[in-house]
């Protein structure tokens, strides 16, 4: 296979663009296309500030690296959700990224921030009884939140990639959630002044795509997942895609890009919400005490009852 | 050819003969869309050949979690 700008060999394929490039020119490509993605989804302008939420992982460095070449003014965020080894590794991971571009990166440990006594994520899930990810996926949206607005960031920025946005696209069809699917988009506009707009520059990449412009970029991510991934539904909503896209090139993103122009807008304006503020935090929703402070809440009386038990 | 794959723990086997990459995929049950190979810091596309006496590695593109 050739390189379609140069003939050179090519080092990176894409069957549903009928392409390949060379390393250089697959740098040139990709980078071009998020720029697209920026500008035809009118995400974020060069005057405006952005945080970039960082995990650690190829997708969320790679994005951050893009943005940095293509001049964006970006802060990286990396949440410390205190889950073992894990999240020592990644956090290194971020900081040592974030110093070869010499770029700013803000660190918020959810241990010091919210819990009590270095409750993290592990010891939330243990107090509820309940999953990780439900509760680190909240615990994750209302951080970010938080630090955007209390930073004076205008726009949020995250990894998501194609893969991530059609298992998310799957799971909220396969049980009709009609609220999440209003909501599933690559912007999403700020609906009250403490949220920031939400946006995913990568969401037309492939994780593929996503791995080998950082491969080739030379970044340092962390390749070992997240314990409590293991299992994760997600993981097997991507392969049952893949295994389509495999026979039928394009499969995923006609599933998405599908959703978004033609089905979405028809959920969108049948399930419109009011937002309020919530009576302890003051951060935005549907209810009187917002999910978060529910929760987190919850977990540190199920932890202080159990304690007195022993 | 020695095969190293990241997936991402590292597991190391022995393919024999000159392979596509593809055929070697196949032969490993890997969905080509779901990795990326990389031979000595360079990026393979599907139909390239992978030499006998070579090393390749084959590192899992597909991540976890929400
Ligand atoms: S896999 Fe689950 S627990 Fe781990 S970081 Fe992702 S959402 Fe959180
Ligand atoms: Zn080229
Ligand atoms: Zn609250």
């Amino acid at each position: 296979m050739r390189c379609l700008k140069c003939r050179d060999k090519a080092s990176v394929e894409m069957r549903r663009h009928n392409a390949a490039y060379c390393a250089p020119h697959y740098v040139d490509f990709f980078r071009s296309h998020v720029l697209r993605n920026i500008k035809s989804k009118k995400m974020f302008g060069h005057s405006e500030k952005i945080l970039v939420a960082v995990s650690g992982g190829k997708d969320s460095l790679g994005l951050w690296d893009v943005l940095t070449h293509l001049g964006y003014k970006t802060t990286g965020l990396y949440i410390d959700l205190g889950i073992g080894e894990y999240s020592v590794r990644s956090r290194e991971k971020s900081e040592a990224f974030a110093d070869s571009i010499g770029g700013k990166l803000v660190v918020k440990d959810v241990r010091e921030a919210y819990g009590e006594d270095e409750m993290g994520i592990t010891e939330l899930s243990k107090a509820l009884r309940r999953a990780p990810c439900s509760g680190c996926g909240l615990t994750k949206r209302y951080v970010t939140n938080q630090v955007a607005h209390e930073l004076g960031f205008d726009v949020l920025a995250t990894g998501h990639n194609l893969d991530d946005e059609t298992a998310t696209l799957m799971g909220n069809v396969l049980h009709w959630q009609m609220g999440y699917l209003a909501r599933q988009s690559p912007v999403l506009e700020s609906t009250h002044v403490r949220l920031a707009r939400k946006v995913k520059p990568l969401y037309t990449f492939t994780e593929r795509e996503s791995l080998s412009y950082v491969l080739i970029r030379g970044i340092d991510y962390i390749e070992e997942e997240c314990p409590n991934a293991h299992g994760a539904l997600s993981i097997l909503y991507k392969e049952a895609l893949n295994t389509i896209e495999n026979q039928s090139p394009g499969a995923k993103s006609s599933f998405l890009m599908g959703f978004l122009d033609r089905a979405k807008p028809l959920i969108e304006a049948a399930e419109d919400v009011e937002l309020a503020e919530c009576i302890q935090c003051g951060e935005p929703t549907t209810a009187e005490l917002c999910a978060f402070c529910r929760m987190w809440d919850r977990a540190k009386s199920a932890r202080r009852l159990n304690r007195g038990k022993i | 050819m020695r095969v190293v794959l990241r997936n991402p723990r590292r597991r190391e086997i022995q393919i024999a003969g000159n392979r596509q990459v593809l055929a070697i995929l196949e032969e490993l049950g890997l969905n080509p869309e779901t990795v990326v190979v990389v031979q000595g810091g360079a990026l393979l596309t599907r139909d390239a050949y992978v030499a006998d006496d070579s090393s390749i590695e084959v590192i899992s593109a597909i991540s976890g979690g929400m």
